[in-house]
């Protein structure tokens, strides 16, 4: 069937912030959507409040909302628009809950916009799970018993025939949230209140476990026609029990037989066509008994999710793109398969070559939140490997991983056999303990405990992964045993031990540690033979969907060790962009914006693009992002593999974060050219001595520090330049890192525990500025020109993370003057580090005075707030710089002047990590950012944090309770809230502080004051609004209930007092004047 | 570890490690691109005379069972692999892979760039090979490939089919399509079903089964009057090995039976079938091996992702239709028109007679390995018989 002729238009919402079960993929997902329908046609209206989106650059669009993404501001979306269609499978769980928030208000219905790719009846079905179970009754497929609950009576007479251990769902969430295992019926009614407060309806299901079972997904692709093909079949090496996004998956699926297959792909085509997805991806997930076979159909998403991102890196099908075609009325035949030319997309991918994706978590930032992994998704990111075997992959994904592991290594110290020192019996009960449930570091503790001799049978009975997966891992541990034992030197290392050592995926590093040589020696020792003996070199294979059965035009390439090289580089002239490899808290989706304007840079100035990365989540990794594509670790070994078969111009490493600029230095001195700012500038900006004198060199000023090795150094440091200080170590161990301490004895217990001071890793003192106004500066240069592109007032005072920071564009309080001599700093400094691209520095201003923080050499986590919020592509520009423009031949000298204010707003995972403190500090925990923009700042605020999902009340009661420094600013917030209706509550002190300024305060009492107390007020629903500063010590820990109270209601809460003052600004906008949405075209548009 | 090497005719050889029953073997190397049902294949009768090469890395993974067979024996002449998993798991595995081979006495190759070789035949077609753990010298080997017979005009069918008529009672079980419990058409009475065994599979009788047929399985070269004695409702004609043309007997037969009674002709019967009817079969550059292969019905446009296994296909008749209009051609039997095409290039995968109650497809409704999704056909079958019998 051709395409609709009779819509025109077609609104697509996004899915927010990333937060942990949502992430890059739908970036991925919407952008791939927003280029087909435009592709087609179709007027294309877009919203999504995450601006590091590439989706949101306003070219993908033809109107671009970045607002937040609430029924009432879709709705007006939609009158403004008036679009004809909503296509709601493209922005993971959130836009499918907005649609259905629609249909249901009858918005739609109003406005005549039809739902296109899932009607409301089919998301219904799929996401209420007592509907989904009596969907699949009828089709006679099996789903673990099970029964939906509202309250924790029924949830109690369910578990009666259910069973423990019992798995709590509650419905409508993403990435399980709220989700636990509860082996006894204590744990169990705490994880039934949990599920009940987190599920936007109030409903719960209790499950009999599957734990165990092994469990797969399918991809499958419906069109109009009814034709159904499955992209890919994925098995999960983690079994039940453990989330998909949190399990190592595995493609293709490898524990089935074809009959075992074909069952479940029968199953999963009869689901979709139950549920009544009409057009497009959906996910299915299956649970397996490993003895008996049982099948049981575990839950359906659909719409594209996370695995059908990693279903299309991993075949090469374009999952999202093919399903917004179908949604516009194309069917599968129709379309043409963009690898082959030749095929269609009505097939079903088979692969030479075995995918692992392994997630990446962050434990480390949530001191307190519980490691074990459950049905509940704790994993902040991803990286996808490709090998032709699945023990090439898995090592290959390991190090993807850049969590310091170039492979199995041992936590154990039994790289090199089990040292004399070393007890097995004790070692394999401390390994034994640690297999006991599922978290992190269950992969290297299985090899650990084959090193011990535990037998597979054991590990099987331990853990429940398939004993298919145990023996690969096995085969790789027994490799380094004959490693070890044959090779001690570069000579000895035999030629054909080399050969299979790659071929098993064991990186260069791993090697140099198995056999006490140098990583280096390694490479030698593989590299340098006859030059004739090419079987011996790494070769690269093509993605290309059909397993060879048809020539692949499309260059998306992996490394493995073959016979066959089907790199086959041009020769044209090319540069290679690293990319910033899986998210994490830090690092995420805001560099993969910079490095696909790289990308789209370098393709507009006529270079060939050659992207690296092992992200499967991302918009860089897609095919058609770059000229070519390597899917691959961003290792030094990796990157120089690819750069010698590639012979670029050079290597860009500012734009994927700290990853690639990591590998500036030795990729340098391995004779690679690194283009833009020199590896010594960024070496300058990051080495604390030399940084130093730079500064005084340009006579600008920073905070007073010094670097102790000793306890007693450290004290009399910090005596030295006064309390308080920030204390961080200056290497990083298991993540225990920065804290502000404000008098000796917190400087000797942070000293004591976090972290041991030695010569070796001394621990790094610095000034705390308290109460100063930090800034954010991002600017672009080109070795004769500087241009301040934004300057950022950040609303939390500094010394909270500048990523966890709220920061509005342009400064909202601060004087021209102070913005003028910010200016002029930025400039001296990218000068002086001979900036070429893109340059971050952050300042803070405490009375009046500047001081530099620290100056980053290199594409930041707000380049794409800032382009977004000026209308300017700066990573474009920097890459045009990078190549040798000038910023005055691209026309960029200034920047425009803004008649609206952008506020960008950090979203945490809180609400995954049950017990865990929401204080700020200068850890960074936040997972993503929304924009808020509009044209003053109170209204900026307030769409930022109803965005973020915390939309700030009109009335009712604030409550508010602060330490004694805060309490003259939390007058004024009182007094204003007061003044807008505001009842306010407030604690003992506080309150008592606030009547005697002649405020009406109800006192509440703490919660160990007895009750009814403040926790019991917001239970209840008696609050709207909670201000909670605190100091440190004993006092953060007693309020900390109050803090999660106020996370699980959802209600705003704010914990400094600039933020607190900010919402009260946002308030008063709020109350002065009703919502007004604008696009980005409009406000970056001709101006009238 | 024992090393072997798979040398090519057109002089190409790869390198790698013995696999299965040590030995040499000789036949024509084709690659399948099935991701599961390596067992099936193995032991799937049209792979008699062809050295299997499987383009999924591990092979092996789930062992071997003694359900998931499609004939008594393996008949590929020689089994090649990127890995050979040496730990078999799965519930109903009861041997490993290599020991299967081992006692099949079926030579393998493990270890070698099965990619690299992919793209070999792909490019320049499937040809003779040998795979050797006896003598590793290349020269030797090609010599050996290029000498070695190659299948065009060779009747392997004799070497396969049955000697002698059999019952088959053997349904699928638990195994079952699910469309077959799904609302579809179910036979008021069992039809007997004569299945002509080309070097048939047994997931075909195990179907027939299925949806109600008395099955009776006869030689290859039984005749079309011994046939008619059996006084079956429908005649199947199966799948089997080689080139059609090397079994002149069979298309005879079929011409003796066309229109008598309701037939369903499958791969090489479908081939066979296009014989009798006096079109032309062609040599493919390196055939359809796979179980992910798109087939377009040109009567709904609806696609089925089928389970291919064949070397040959019909030609269509000159002047006939294209791929877009496929109206009908007159024949000697009537007028034939192309049911199905291949969206992969656009080769004939099926044809109805007009004027006689007969279904062909090149590919296989049977699936195993492969999608179900052409199960439709075995209930076309019985619709037709129970036609053609009021």
């Amino acid at each position: 069937m051709p395409k609709r002729q009779d819509i025109k238009s077609i609104l697509l919402i996004g899915s927010g912030p990333i937060i942990i079960g949502q992430a890059c993929e739908f970036d991925y997902s919407g952008t791939q959507a927003c280029k087909a329908l435009k592709e087609e046609g179709y007027r294309v209206i877009l919203i999504n409040s995450n601006p590091a989106t590439i989706m949101t650059d306003p070219e993908l669009a033809d109107r671009t909302y970045v607002e937040p993404i609430t029924l009432d501001v879709v709705e007006q979306v939609i009158e403004r628009e008036r679009p004809d269609a909503l296509l709601p499978t493209m922005g993971g769980q959130t836009a499918l809950n907005v649609a259905v928030g629609l249909v249901k208000r009858g918005t739609l219905a109003k406005y005549g916009v039809q739902l296109i790719g899932a009607s409301a009846e089919a998301i219904h079905k799929a996401e209420d799970r007592e509907l989904f179970k009596q969907a699949m009754a009828k089709i006679g497929l099996k789903t673990p018993d099970s029964g939906a609950a509202k309250s924790r009576e029924e949830a109690a007479r369910v578990v009666e025939r259910t069973g423990f251990p019992a798995i709590v769902r509650p419905s409508f969430t993403m990435g399980g949230t709220g989700g636990n295992i509860a082996y006894n019926r204590e744990e169990f009614e705490r994880y039934v209140d949990w599920g009940l407060a987190m599920s936007p309806v109030g409903e719960i299901l209790v499950e009999r476990s599957v734990l165990g079972w092994k469990e797969f997904e399918l991809e499958v692709m419906r069109d109009l026609k009814d034709n159904v093909v499955i992209v890919c079949p994925i098995e999960n090496l983690d079994p039940m029990g453990v989330h998909t996004g949190d399990s190592i998956t595995v493609a293709p699926a490898m524990t089935l037989t074809d009959k075992e297959y074909q069952v479940m792909r029968d199953a999963a085509i009869r689901v979709i066509r139950e549920i009544g997805v009409d057009t497009g991806g959906s996910n299915i997930q299956f649970g397996i008994h490993p003895e008996t076979g049982e099948m049981v159909v575990i839950e359906m998403n659909p719409r594209v999710s996370r695995s059908s991102a990693l279903a299309s890196k991993a075949t090469g099908f374009p999952i999202a793109k093919i399903a917004a075609k179908l949604a516009v009325g194309y069917t599968l035949d129709e379309i043409t398969n963009d690898i082959t030319r030749v095929t269609k997309a009505s097939f079903e991918p088979t692969i030479d070559y075995v995918v692992v994706k392994i997630p990446r978590f962050t434990f480390e930032k949530f001191p307190g939140a519980d490691p074990t992994l459950t049905t509940q998704m704790k994993s902040v990111g991803e990286a996808m490997a490709i090998g032709r075997t699945f023990k090439e992959a898995l090592q290959k994904a390991v190090r993807s991983l850049e969590v310091d592991r170039c492979g199995l290594i041992s936590f154990q110290g039994l790289d090199r056999g089990l040292p004399a020192e070393v007890n097995r019996e004790d070692a394999i009960d401390r390994v034994r303990l640690a297999l006991r449930a599922p978290h992190p570091d269950r992969l290297w503790h299985l090899a650990d405990a084959m090193r011990l001799g535990v037998s597979l049978e054991d590990l099987y009975t331990l853990t429940k992964i398939d004993p298919w997966f145990l023996d690969q891992i096995q085969e790789i541990v027994e490799f380094e045993a004959r490693l070890a034992a044959d090779a001690h030197q570069p000579s000895t290392i035999g030629h054909q031990l080399l050969h299979d050592a790659k071929q098993l995926g064991f990186s260069d590093e791993r090697l140099a540690q198995l056999t006490g040589l140098d990583k280096r020696e390694i490479r030698q020792a593989r590299t340098g033979r006859s030059a004739s003996d090419v079987s011996r070199g790494v070769t690269y294979k093509r993605v290309d969907t059909c397993a060879a059965e048809f020539e692949a035009h499309t260059p998306y390439l992996y490394s493995t060790y073959e016979r066959d090289c089907e790199s086959r580089p041009t020769d044209r002239k090319k540069v290679v962009i690293l990319g910033g490899g899986p998210n994490r808290i830090g690092q995420g989706i805001e560099f993969d914006y910079c490095c696909v304007h790289a990308a789209f840079a370098l393709r507009e100035e006529g270079v060939e693009t050659i992207m690296v990365n092992c992200n499967p989540e991302t918009v860089s990794t897609d095919y058609d992002t770059s000229d070519r594509l390597y899917f691959e670790p961003l290792t030094e070994e990796d990157v120089l593999n690819i750069v010698e078969r590639e012979q670029p111009i050079g290597v860009v490493v500012q734009f994927g974060g700290q990853t690639p600029l990591k590998l500036a230095l030795p990729l340098e001195r391995a004779g690679v050219k690194i283009l833009g700012t020199s590896p010594d500038a960024i070496d300058l900006a990051e080495d604390r001595e030399r940084f130093r004198d730079l500064l005084n060199k340009l006579a600008l000023r920073q905070p007073a520090s010094g670097t102790a090795r000793s306890v007693a150094d450290a004290a009399r440091i910090a005596a030295s330049i006064s309390y308080p200080v920030m204390v961080r170590p200056s290497y990083v161990l298991g993540g225990r890192s920065m804290q502000i301490v404000y008098d000796e004895a917190g400087l000797t217990a942070y000293m004591g525990s976090a972290v041991r001071a030695s010569s070796n890793h001394p621990v790094l003192i610095d000034k705390y500025l308290e109460d100063a106004i930090e800034i954010d500066v991002d600017a672009i240069a080109d070795g004769r020109q500087v241009v301040v592109a934004g300057i950022m007032q950040h609303i939390e005072e500094a010394g909270v993370h500048s990523g966890d920071s709220a920061c509005s564009l342009p400064p909202y309080t601060l004087g021209d003057a102070t913005v003028q001599e910010i200016r002029r700093q930025t400039g001296a400094l990218a000068m002086e580090l001979g900036v070429v691209g893109l340059m971050n520095a952050q300042f803070a201003v405490q009375n009046g005075t500047i001081y530099v923080l620290e100056v980053n050499p290199r594409g930041s986590r707000t380049v794409p707030f800032v382009s977004k919020a000026l209308g300017v592509p700066l990573a474009k520009l920097a890459m045009k710089v990078m190549l040798g423009k000038r910023l005055q031949e691209l026309g960029f000298t200034a920047v425009p002047v803004l008649r609206h204010v952008a506020v960008k707003e950090a979203v945490f995972p809180f609400t995954k990590f049950a017990g865990v403190d929401v204080l700020l500090g200068p850890e960074m925990k936040s997972t993503g950012e929304v924009m808020g923009i509009d044209e003053d700042f109170g209204w900026a605020f307030a769409k930022s944090q109803a965005a973020a999902g915390v939309p700030l009340p009109n009335g009712g009661k604030v409550f508010i309770s602060v330490k004694d420094k805060d309490k003259p600013a939390a007058l004024e917030v009182a007094k204003r809230l007061s003044g807008l209706g505001f009842l306010v509550e407030a604690t003992r002190g506080t309150a008592a502080y606030l009547q005697e300024q002649g405020l009406t305060v109800e006192p509440v009492n703490k919660v160990q004051e007895g009750r009814p107390d403040i926790v019991d007020h917001i239970k209840n629903g008696d609050i709207s609004l909670v201000v909670n500063t605190v100091g440190s010590g004993a006092s953060q820990a007693d309020s900390a209930s109050i803090r999660r109270e106020a996370l699980q209601k959802g209600l705003p809460y704010y914990t400094t007092m600039p933020g607190a003052k900010a919402a009260v600004m946002a308030i008063e906008a709020t109350l002065k004047k009703g919502l007004t949405i604008r696009s980005l075209q409009e406000y970056h548009g001709p101006r009238t | 570890m024992k090393k072997a090497i798979l040398a090519l005719a057109d002089g190409t050889v790869f390198e790698g490690r013995a696999l299965g029953f040590d030995g040499e073997t000789v036949g024509e190397v084709v690659f399948n691109t099935a991701m599961t049902g390596y067992q099936e294949i193995l032991t799937d009768p049209s792979y008699k005379g062809q050295i299997v090469t499987m383009t999924c890395p591990h092979i092996g993974n789930y062992g071997v069972s003694r359900e998931d067979v499609e004939s008594r024996r393996v008949w590929a002449e020689g089994f090649v692999v990127k890995e050979s998993s040496r730990k078999p798991s799965n519930w109903r595995a009861n041997q490993g892979l290599d020991d299967y081979l081992r006692q099949a006495r079926v030579v393998g190759i493990e270890g070698l760039d099965t990619r690299a070789l992919t793209r070999h035949l792909r490019d320049h077609g499937s040809q003779q090979a040998v795979i050797s753990h006896l003598d590793l010298d290349h020269r030797r080997a090609v010599e050996k490939a290029k000498t070695a017979p190659g299948i065009l005009g060779r009747d392997l069918v004799a070497e396969v089919t049955c000697r002698e008529a059999y019952a088959w009672t053997e349904g699928s079980g638990r195994w079952a399509p699910e469309s077959d419990g799904n609302g579809q058409h179910k036979p008021t009475r069992p039809f007997r079903v004569v299945v002509y065994d080309f070097g048939v599979k047994q997931n075909i009788l195990r179907r027939l089964v299925d949806v109600g047929c008395a099955v009776t399985v006869v030689p290859a070269s039984t005749t079309a009057d011994a046939v008619k004695a059996l006084q079956p409702d429908g005649v199947l004609l199966s799948n089997g090995p080689g080139d059609p043309e090397g079994v002149p007997y069979a298309a005879t037969a079929v011409k003796q039976l066309l229109g008598w009674r309701p037939m369903l002709c499958i791969c090489l019967g479908h081939q066979i079938l296009g014989l009798a009817m006096g079109l032309r079969t062609y040599k493919l550059k390196f055939g359809h091996h796979a179980a992910n292969h798109p087939v377009l019905d040109v009567r709904t446009r609806k696609v089925e992702i089928t389970s291919q296994n064949h070397n040959f296909a019909v030609q269509a008749p000159a002047g006939s239709p294209s791929a877009a209009a496929p109206m009908a051609t007159e024949t000697s039997f009537g007028r034939v028109a192309i049911s199905h095409l291949s969206l992969n290039d656009g080769s004939i995968e099926g044809m109805v007679l007009l004027d006689h109650p007969v279904l062909s497809v090149q590919y296989h409704p049977e699936a195993s390995p492969g999608p179900h999704d052409s199960a439709y056909l075995f209930h076309q079958f019985t619709q037709m018989m129970e036609k053609h019998h009021a």
